[in-house]
């Protein structure tokens, strides 16, 4: 009966015709073949390089760059190397990629919740908002803020000025500078205190609240604290800070902290068009949740506020996070047309002065493109780790 | 396994033959002949240089520099495609063989002679790094531009030029880099910044551009050299001298008087000099692999040097540039072209 059933013993089978030995053969020549093509496709390249007199490899990285960037997260003069212009890049590019998923997020939300407000004027309002910014392309809402919104602002003698601390014109928005003085590490001691006590407040309020239904207070309190220890820590150490105020000097404003119009203008735009994009996949979040949750929800006496915060968007994430990832990657890669309004981003200072300064594209393109592809992914990472905590628990 | 073994073998020698086919090509002078027209790089639009106007004729220097090229290898100046390019664009462009010279008023650099795989054949035009400033700034010297904002076209010589300038004469400034020489434009007419650099036969162009042209100066400083001009592929050197003759050609054309108007009646001219310039003796054309009387097509096409200019950038034009360094030799200028012998 058995012999029957079973297969006959491998050893009389030709490995050819068993299904296991041939499916892994095909998955070796598949990865094989793609290997030699991405290798022979590296060789090629080099070799028509090298015949064409082409300079190949990575030492330009060390040379001295000599061309000036506007704006810089860190210390940068035209002395310093190529493999520097490749850092002051990649990190405006984060700042404002960081920037605009924040803000993004924000109005996102604000008018995905809004689309479903009662209140028509709002929902339409909300509407109106979505669908005039995702359907008119990215570029033009970056040149519109930059050349019809940020350019009509007063030149640098007729600043606005406010108090003489801010100052705003058409070089950008001055801000004061904080500059720490000996003391001020306590005030930073002190604020990761306020932290570890406020995580801590949580985690006993929401305990208390599972044992006994009692609510406590914890926003107004954690709130306090954050406020109240560091500022005491402040005042005690004889307020170790002091601020650095713009002053115009000769053509521009000089000292305090920068905002270049073409970093807000990209800002804006950014934030603005994924917003749009986030608000509807918000909107398709709540609609996911089931109405019996928010009519169960009623019932029970809470709040339309409480409900959303504690029913509704949470069941509403777990359909919200996958499409929202792309939305971050898309504005992280967004992010690349900085160069069309001239902000030093990774695309305009490495991927176009340093690539038309050294003449070394291939390299300089693949490095760009691993950059890209990286952050891209560690996005997805994180997006993806949070998404496991959001996703339903299955008990 | 056997099997497996030899199907990738296979594989890899199909491919193998496969990349190593699309190595070889023909020469550019052979491509450039079958495809029946010059692949040209130019800028995407400077007054003078290369701009297209409303039905799409392109004029300008580097324009008149590639029908001359054109002129030389069909005898027909029309027969030339130009493809815009900004500056960050161009070498690339043509390091892909995308096109077949580049004509986009590019500064000859040791860097970029040498280490991207390409030849400058010449120059069509002597220029130097000056700037641009409102009349209502008061500044007459370009020393007095310390802490000012600067607009600038990215992938240009004259990046690094600022830096120098700047940091030699330890003054500070900030640079806002754009990607046309339109934007910078746009960034110095909404007072972005304060000054706009360029060469200064670009500045002459951009400041026609502006609404009031009155409202802005060039300052008197040049802070570098810029000797623009025709580039080519390395590994060609066929085609390199053609490019670099066909430029030799008007500029001799222009010393031995040869005009576009009287080039007919001076091939019957008895000067031993014309006579080889023209192709009425002698065999340079055959030795460049051009016809006998290319050098004939060039000046009947497009002119001299000398036309050449005053018909794009002269003191007659808009631009309003004079010769100065860009007269030749023999009138106190720079402009100076190995005999045709």
């Amino acid at each position: 009966m058995n012999d029957s059933d079973t297969p006959p013993a491998t050893a009389q089978r030709r490995p050819w015709n068993d299904p296991k030995v041939r499916s892994l053969a095909f998955q070796i020549i598949a990865i094989l073949a793609v290997g030699w093509a991405g290798w022979s496709l590296l060789q090629n390249t080099f070799e028509n390089m090298e015949s064409r007199g082409i300079s190949t490899g990575f030492g330009f990285l060390d040379e001295s760059a000599g061309f000036g960037i506007i704006m810089s997260l860190i210390p940068y003069d035209a002395t310093m190397s190529y493999g520097r212009t490749f850092w002051v890049g990649l990190l405006n590019t984060l700042l404002v990629s960081a920037m605009g998923v924040v803000a993004a997020t924000i109005i996102g939300f604000i008018v995905g919740i809004a689309r479903l407000s009662s209140n028509w004027v709002v929902a339409k309002l909300a509407l109106v908002f979505v669908e005039t910014i995702r359907n008119i392309p990215l570029l033009l809402q970056i040149f519109f803020w930059y050349f019809a919104v940020l350019r009509n602002l007063p030149s640098t003698r007729q600043s606005v000025d406010v108090g003489g601390v801010f100052f705003l014109n058409n070089r950008g928005l001055y801000l004061p500078e904080p500059l720490t003085e000996s003391g001020f590490g306590w005030v930073l001691a002190s604020l990761a205190i306020a932290v570890a006590l406020v995580v801590g407040i949580k985690r006993w309020a929401r305990k208390r609240q599972l044992k006994t239904g009692q609510l406590f207070p914890t926003f107004r309190v954690s709130l306090a604290i954050l406020i109240a220890l560091p500022g005491l820590a402040f005042l005690i150490t004889g307020t170790p800070l002091t601020w650095e105020l713009a002053e115009l000097k000769g053509f521009n404003f000089v000292g305090g902290i920068t905002i270049i119009p073409e970093l807000a203008a990209l800002w804006f735009a950014l934030s603005i068009y994924t917003a749009s994009f986030i608000a509807e996949i918000v909107r398709s979040g709540i609609l996911a949740v089931s109405k019996g949750q928010t009519e169960a929800a009623q019932a029970l006496g809470l709040q339309p506020g409480t409900i959303m915060r504690l029913v509704v968007i949470p069941q509403a994430m777990r359909v919200i996070v996958p499409p929202l990832t792309s939305q971050y990657l898309n504005l992280v890669k967004n992010s690349s047309l900085a160069t069309a309004i001239g902000y030093p981003d990774l695309v305009g200072v490495f991927m176009g002065t340093t690539l038309n300064q050294t003449g070394q594209a291939v390299e300089v393109v693949a490095i760009t493109m691993a950059v890209y592809l990286t952050i891209s992914l560690l996005i997805s990472l994180l997006m993806n780790i949070y998404n496991r905590k959001v996703a339903l628990q299955e008990r | 396994m056997k099997k497996i073994i030899s199907f990738a073998a296979a594989a890899t020698l199909a491919g193998g033959m496969l990349a190593a086919g699309s190595a070889s090509a023909a020469t550019t002078l052979e491509s450039v002949k079958e495809r029946g027209n010059l692949k040209c790089g130019v800028t995407s639009g400077l007054p003078g240089f290369s701009q297209p106007d409303d039905k799409g004729n392109w004029t300008g220097i580097d324009v008149d520099t590639c029908r001359a090229i054109a002129a030389a290898i069909f005898g027909d100046g029309s027969k030339v495609e130009f493809t815009p390019l900004t500056a960050k664009e161009r070498l690339t462009a043509l390091q892909s063989g995308e096109i077949d010279v580049l004509s986009r008023n590019t500064t000859w650099t040791l860097t970029r002679d040498v280490s991207l795989g390409l030849n400058f054949t010449g120059t069509n035009y002597y220029d130097g790094q000056g700037f641009l400033v409102r009349k209502d700034i008061g500044v007459d010297d370009a020393k007095q531009l310390d802490g000012a904002t600067v607009c600038i076209q990215a992938g240009t010589t004259t990046e690094l030029n600022l830096a120098d300038y700047f940091r030699s004469n330890d003054m500070s400034f900030k640079p806002i880099v754009f990607d046309t020489s339109e934007q910078t434009v746009q960034g110095f007419s909404s007072d972005r910044c304060d000054v706009l650099t360029s060469d200064r036969s670009q500045l002459a162009a951009l400041r026609s551009k502006l609404d009031d042209p009155d409202s802005a100066v060039i300052l008197p400083n040049i802070i570098s050299k810029e000797p623009l001009g025709p580039v080519v592929r390395q590994g060609d050197d066929q085609w390199f001298n053609i490019v670099k003759w066909s430029l030799f050609t008007q500029i001799n054309a222009e010393e031995l008087g040869i005009t576009q108007d009287n080039v007919d009646e001076m091939k019957k001219s008895e000067n031993p000099e014309i006579q080889r310039l023209l192709g009425t003796s002698g065999d340079m054309g055959e030795k460049l692999g051009l016809s006998a009387d290319y050098g004939y097509r060039i000046v009947e096409q497009v002119g001299n040097y000398g036309e050449m200019y005053d018909r794009n950038v002269g003191p007659d034009t808009p631009l309003g540039l004079e010769r100065g360094l860009n007269a030749l030799w023999t009138d106190g200028g720079i402009m100076y072209a190995p005999p045709v012998r």
